[in-house]
């Protein structure tokens, strides 16, 4: 029954369950034209924002599968990444070393920011999108406190490139010299006038690999589990709070990495400004892709990045050749970056919905039946 | 004994150290030469700046739609309407007027559709609604650019299209409450104007949610179920609670506005939200449980807060880390409210 | 004696009480290794308390524990955790079903109890970094599903399968427990069609042939002669025969599970005459109740009287109220005073002055964070504009605290309502006082008609009588027809005039309360109950 099924396609629903992704090549399509860029330039764009983005959005992917929906905490690992980068750029740590230390520094901030998270999201059972997203507001002010009054006085940092002329608290922005594209370049091939970082690629397609074995795990398998029925689970045997708590913790590690990696390519940090601005990009990307927030594939990842990507690099230009202003299109994008993490929230909350009174209205109709004979 | 004890955990352990903090604050403040008086003041004019937004959380907390999160959306309402007002060139205490009346028709028909979608997407409001405040920000952005604005004193003077990202008050309705009835002693003053104004509109809510419809209204909100099995119906009532909502937080932000002096667009709305969810949270609210007195203890205590620490903490350790403490306390307290099984005996 | 002849499961002198209450009075049987033992009985008869006995569950734990002795193989056992009792071989199957929706079939049963690769990884990151042997899952569930002898595809969703599928799951599951020797089945036909019964029936004579025991706890008797070696009678409590399943029949199970002794018939109430005029005619009324479906229900209530619904769980008489009331979906025709009613319309149910006490007390029936003021006088302030002020000629509709607090008051001294004030939250109430708040609520309403579902469920035995007094007045002295429900036959039988029996959403008969409990106890079996008389 189910084979025979999948095998007409059904135009109708095609549409219906992927408006968000249509709507995006839609408005790429519209938009390429207008803004004139060239072909090679938009491909070496993609691929730079293919390369500083994906392990940002793939560390999104597990909680969605343990039900806990978009991990707007994802945040928090970002944060833990730039204060490995931070201290890697104090201690003057230079190339892949520098990175690999910076890691090392924020893996145990991750795990504890993560393990933070999931205790509070335990608490918040039926609301955890919202909780995980003040959570994250709470602790930037956390990270604000540490970065901005801690760094010099509390915590040893002296470095003159790092640290406000004041003394204390970190810059605003800081030079990553040190490491810049330091794994990009490591290894790099040309294709046709385009870059192609050949470690980075194995880096992401190392991590999608780790991502297809996990889903194999023991672990994984009982993520999914818990996502589905949490009480059923429970029933079995399974440590729900624990799996659940694990499937966050994992998210933030994977974030902080996926930060360090964004920040080396991007060659600056804003101290106080890209850990939150990633969350909301990596989200809107992810959801732009097609996922949901119960169903998240890596195939949804890459589709999201690709297009929510275009679509950013778009949209200024095309602005400006359109109404004049590029300002136009810098409020335009900003507009579709919450518009679309709106609309996927709102379509899901209504599907859902949908298919509840669906089975309800089937039920009827049989007792109708019933009835009636 | 017993009593206090469970008077002390009806009023919640952030509460009590957020209002120590405070009253420490208040008492240090004299020994770092800080004039109370003058803290006093500033508190009191924040709180007839900020007090209606707060207000405007209430009916949606009655009518179980949750924290409004997506005040913004009021808020939009309330600069179109201080737009048009403003454009229309009339002065002084009557562009006030007009500037409430002209945010209504946006805050009515805003709240309508925003009340609709709430109701599809029921559990999952607070979520929703602070994606609808951030789009709707985000989109007025564009518009704020490309609407037929041609006062100029809102649009920019050099390219002679666009509004200014902050337009002034002055001549217009800047400080039109808050020079009415102020009452002058040495270096504390109050004016009476904002805390009259507030007191109107406090008392509608209150009255409100004692007529026929506003019981219903708290009946929605305490068990939806029940008020379904009453006869009540219960979208409906989610939807005027909404609209109300929006409404308020049109009038809160035109409050601000003549407070402050001047009117804030494109992203200055995007984040108005947290303060006014977190004051009356602060306030002893819930997430499904508000009142009058919540919204004037809360705001007192926030505001409180915003304009004593960094006076103190400046004087004191020479460093202002306020505005991350504001961060920190506002956040946690919201954070405090989500995590707390509020709604568990449903 | 050797072990071979020692029972595999043995009850000795068993007994427990909950508050003082007896509910399970020196209960004895034994189970051999293989025996298939039927366990029938009225709702509250017991049966579910000596089940969560054997199992260790926590009710049983934090209410004092239970007296008596368990046996297993001849040594006596006490479970802590339904855990401990796994461990023993004994495996239970719920009337609701434990899966994961998105899970196969072949996942569910192995459900935490995957095979696993072993990997160096996992030396790393612990046992749960070990991949899942899908093949050996997949060969594991095979078994399990052969072992039990349905025609089950491993590879299918829970989601997609129907209702019998999903029945076989949950068996399977158990089944592939390698110690399994003991398996309790509650009502696990009460979902499924006649065929797929049928299936479930064979398969668990395949199980008994393998020497796995089994406890089948239905409603339907015809299933217990086809496959249980000797049945178990359950009435208030206690075993009231152990019965040779080969040599009874429907009729002698139906009469001893609701049989009564002589002097509860002393509290029954004098017969009235009926009056001849209909209040209420429900033609081929249908309502999608989850659990509690109604079919096809045609009843007429008559003015004045006290009309009980009767029948066993599940079979709908939940339904017929509910779906009247507009809480759930419905369909079909409803007539009060040759009216027709809106169905799916709560208010215009109210307006016709149909007032509904729900069985769902906490979560339909009261507003658990407001006051008992508002809980009683909420729908008649809604629905009739009562206790308000008007102001500017009915402009403004005021909240009269005063009439409020009257009425309130009214009613706690009226039905003895235990609370601090009126002013106290509803939360705070016991489970009967709550329910007298409902009472009271539907009191207000001052309705011509009105339903009663479950009231005494959940509440103890002073404040049931106090319920139930409160309802016989109102009806015998204020004339208001009432329609109650109840699980509880004896309890209909006290207050009502005539007691309709629900079976399989449909009335299968209607009887003055006065006739013997037997009969009732025949209707309630339904249609394999007529078949055999």
């Amino acid at each position: 029954m189910k084979k025979l099924n999948s095998k007409e396609f059904n135009v109708k629903e095609f549409a219906i369950n992927n408006v968000v992704p249509i709507i995006f090549i839609v408005l790429c399509i519209v938009c390429i034209p207008i803004a004139g860029y060239s072909g090679q330039y938009l491909v070496s764009q993609i691929v730079t924002r293919i390369m500083r983005n994906s392990f940002l959005v793939l560390s999104l992917l597990i909680p969605i599968m343990a039900g806990m929906g978009l991990n707007f905490g994802m945040t928090l690992g970002a944060m833990a990444g730039q204060i490995g980068i931070i201290f890697i750029t104090a201690w003057n740590v230079v190339g892949i070393p520098g990175l690999l230390l910076a890691a090392i520094i924020a893996t145990p901030i991750a795990v504890l920011l993560g393990w933070f998270c999931g205790k509070m999201l335990n608490m918040a059972r039926g609301r955890e999108m919202i909780t995980s997203y003040m959570i994250s507001f709470f602790m930037n002010g956390v990270y604000q406190l540490i970065v901005l009054y801690g760094m010099g006085p509390v915590i040893p940092i002296h470095s003159d490139q790092v640290i406000l002329p004041r003394g204390y608290g970190v810059r605003n922005t800081i030079d990553l010299i040190n490491v810049r594209q330091s794994v990009d370049t490591y290894w790099q091939i040309s294709i046709g006038g385009v870059n192609i970082p050949i470690l980075t690629i194995i880096l992401i397609v190392l991590l999608c690999l780790v991502i297809v074995w996990f889903r194999r795990t023991k672990l994984g398998q009982d993520m999914r589990a818990v996502g589905q029925d949490m009480e059923v689970a429970r029933e079995a045997g399974i440590k729900v709070e624990r799996t659940r708590i694990l499937a966050i913790v994992i998210s933030t590690v994977f974030a902080a990495y996926g930060m360090i990696l964004y920040l080396s390519n991007m060659g600056t940090l804003n101290t106080y400004n890209s850990h939150s601005q990633i969350g909301m990009f990596s989200i809107a990307a992810l959801l732009v892709g097609g996922a949901s927030v119960s169903k998240a594939s890596i195939k949804n990842v890459f589709l999201g990045i690709i297009l929510f990507h275009l679509m950013f690099i778009l949209t200024p230009q095309a602005g400006k050749n359109l109404m004049g202003q590029a300002q136009i299109g810098e409020y335009f994008r900003v507009f579709v970056s919450y518009g679309v993490i709106t609309l996927a929230l709102v379509l899901y909350e209504i599907r859902t919905r949908r298919e509840k009174a669906e089975s309800a209205k089937q039920l009827a109709n049989l007792q109708k039946e019933g009835a009636k004979a | 004994m017993e009593k206090i004890k469970s008077m002390l955990k009806a009023f919640g352990l952030p509460r009590l150290i957020i209002a120590g903090f405070l009253l420490l604050l208040f008492i240090v403040a004299p020994f770092v030469n800080i004039r109370v008086g003058a803290s006093i003041t500033d508190t009191l004019a924040r709180f007839g700046m900020n007090s209606i937004m707060v207000l405007a959380m209430v009916p949606m907390i009655h009518s179980g739609c949750g924290l409004n999160f997506g005040l913004p959306l009021g808020i939009i309402s309330g600069l179109l309407g201080a737009t048009l007002s403003i454009e229309t060139g009339v002065t002084g205490p009557m562009s006030f007027i007009l500037a409430i009346l002209y945010s209504t028709p946006f805050a009515i028909i805003l709240g309508w559709g925003y009340g609709k979608l709430l109701n599809r997407v029921k559990g999952s409001e607070m979520m929703i609604a602070t994606y609808v405040g951030f789009s709707s920000v985000a989109f007025m952005s564009i518009m704020w650019l490309l609407l037929p604005y041609d006062s100029p004193t809102m649009v920019w003077g050099y390219s002679g299209s666009g509004l200014r990202t902050t337009i002034s008050t002055d001549g217009f309705y800047s400080h039109v409450l808050k020079d009415f009835l102020q009452l002058n002693i040495g270096t504390l003053s109050i004016s009476f104007g904002e805390i009259l104004f507030f007191a109107i509109f406090a008392f509608i809510i209150w009255a409100f949610l004692h007529t026929k419809t506003g019981t219903a209204m708290t009946a929605v909100g305490s068990n939806p179920v029940f008020a379904r099995a009453a006869g009540i119906n219960v979208d409906k009532q989610r939807t005027l609670s909404v609209i109300m909502s929006t409404w308020l937080g049109a009038l809160g932000i035109l409050c601000y506005q003549q407070g402050y002096g001047f009117i804030q667009l494109y992203q200055g709305p995007m984040y108005m939200a947290m303060p006014a969810v977190s004051a009356i949270l602060i306030g002893g609210a819930s997430v499904n449980k508000a009142s009058i007195a919540n919204v004037i203890i809360g705001t007192i205590l926030y505001q409180g807060i915003v304009t004593m620490t960094p006076s103190v903490m400046n004087n004191l350790i020479h460093t202002d880390m306020s505005e991350v403490l504001r961060i920190i306390v506002s956040n946690g307290m919201i954070l405090y409210a989500l995590t707390r099984k509020s709604g568990a005996s449903r | 004696m050797s072990e071979m002849t020692k029972p595999l499961l043995e009850m000795q002198n068993v007994s427990k009480e909950y508050n003082g209450n007896p509910v399970l009075k020196d209960v004895n049987f034994t189970l051999k290794q293989g025996e298939v033992l039927g366990l029938v009985g009225e709702n509250g008869a017991g049966k579910s308390t000596l089940m969560n006995i054997l199992f260790g569950m926590d009710v049983i734990h934090q209410t004092g524990g239970y007296g008596g002795k368990v046996l297993i193989d001849g040594k006596e056992v006490k479970f802590a955790s339904p855990l401990d009792a796994l461990k023993a071989g004994i495996g239970m199957v719920h009337q609701e079903f434990s899966l994961l929706p998105g899970f196969t079939a072949a996942e569910n049963i192995l459900l935490n109890r995957e095979p696993e690769n072993k990997s160096v990884l996992s030396l790393v990151f612990g046992p749960r970094a070990n991949t899942i042997d899908r093949k050996e899952l997949q060969k594991k569930a095979i078994d399990a599903i052969t072992k039990l002898g349905v025609s089950l595809d491993p590879d299918m969703l829970v989601q997609e399968m129907p209702v019998g599928h999903k029945q076989f799951t949950e068996i399977s599951r158990e089944i592939s427990k390698s110690s399994i020797r003991l398996l309790v089945l509650d009502e696990p036909t009460a979902v499924l069609s006649e065929k797929e019964a049928e299936m479930l029936l064979k398969a668990i004579k395949n199980l008994s042939a393998q020497g796995i025991s089994v406890i089948f706890i239905t409603h339907r008797l015809q299933e217990i002669i086809d496959v249980c070696n000797k049945v178990i009678v359950m009435r208030d409590g206690r075993i009231i025969k152990e019965l040779d399943a080969a040599n009874t029949s429907i009729t002698e199970m139906a009469r001893l599970m609701v049989g009564r002794d002589v002097n509860a018939q002393s509290a029954m109430i004098e017969e009235r005459p009926l009056s001849p005029e209909v209040v209420l005619s429900i033609k081929n009324l249908w309502v999608d109740m989850p659990g509690e479906v109604v079919k096809n229900v045609n009843l007429e209530v008559h003015k004045g009287e006290f009309l009980g619904i009767g029948g066993l769980a599940g079979q709908g008489k939940i339904g017929i109220p509910n779906g009247i009331m507009g809480l759930y979906p419905a369909g079909g025709s409803v007539e009060l005073y040759g009216k027709p009613i809106q169905l799916n319309n709560p208010r215009a149910c109210l307006d016709s002055s149909l007032a509904f006490v729900s069985e769902d007390r906490r979560g339909v029936g009261l507003l658990l964070d407001e006051s008992l003021e508002w809980n009683v006088a909420f729908p008649a302030m809604q629905i009739q504009n009562k206790f308000l002020k008007q102001y500017l000629g009915g402009l403004i509709k005021w909240r009269d605290q005063e009439a409020i607090k009257n009425v309130t008051d009214k009613y706690i001294e009226q039905l003895q309502i235990k609370c601090t004030s009126s002013k106290q939250k509803a939360k705070e109430l016991s489970g009967g006082n709550q329910q007298k708040i409902c009472l009271a609520k539907s009191f207000a309403l001052q309705p011509k008609l009105l339903f009663v579902s479950e009231p005494t469920r959940g509440i103890d035995i002073g404040a049931k009588a106090l319920v139930l007094k409160a309802l016989r007045e109102y009806n015998r002295e204020l004339g208001v027809t009432i329609v109650m429900v109840s699980s509880e036959l004896e309890e209909l039988r006290q207050c009502c005039d005539r007691i309709a029996i629900v079976t399989d959403g449909a009335i299968s008969g209607i009887l003055p309360a006065s006739t013997p409990s037997e009969d009732f106890g025949i209707l309630m079996v339904g249609k394999t109950g007529k078949e055999a008389m």
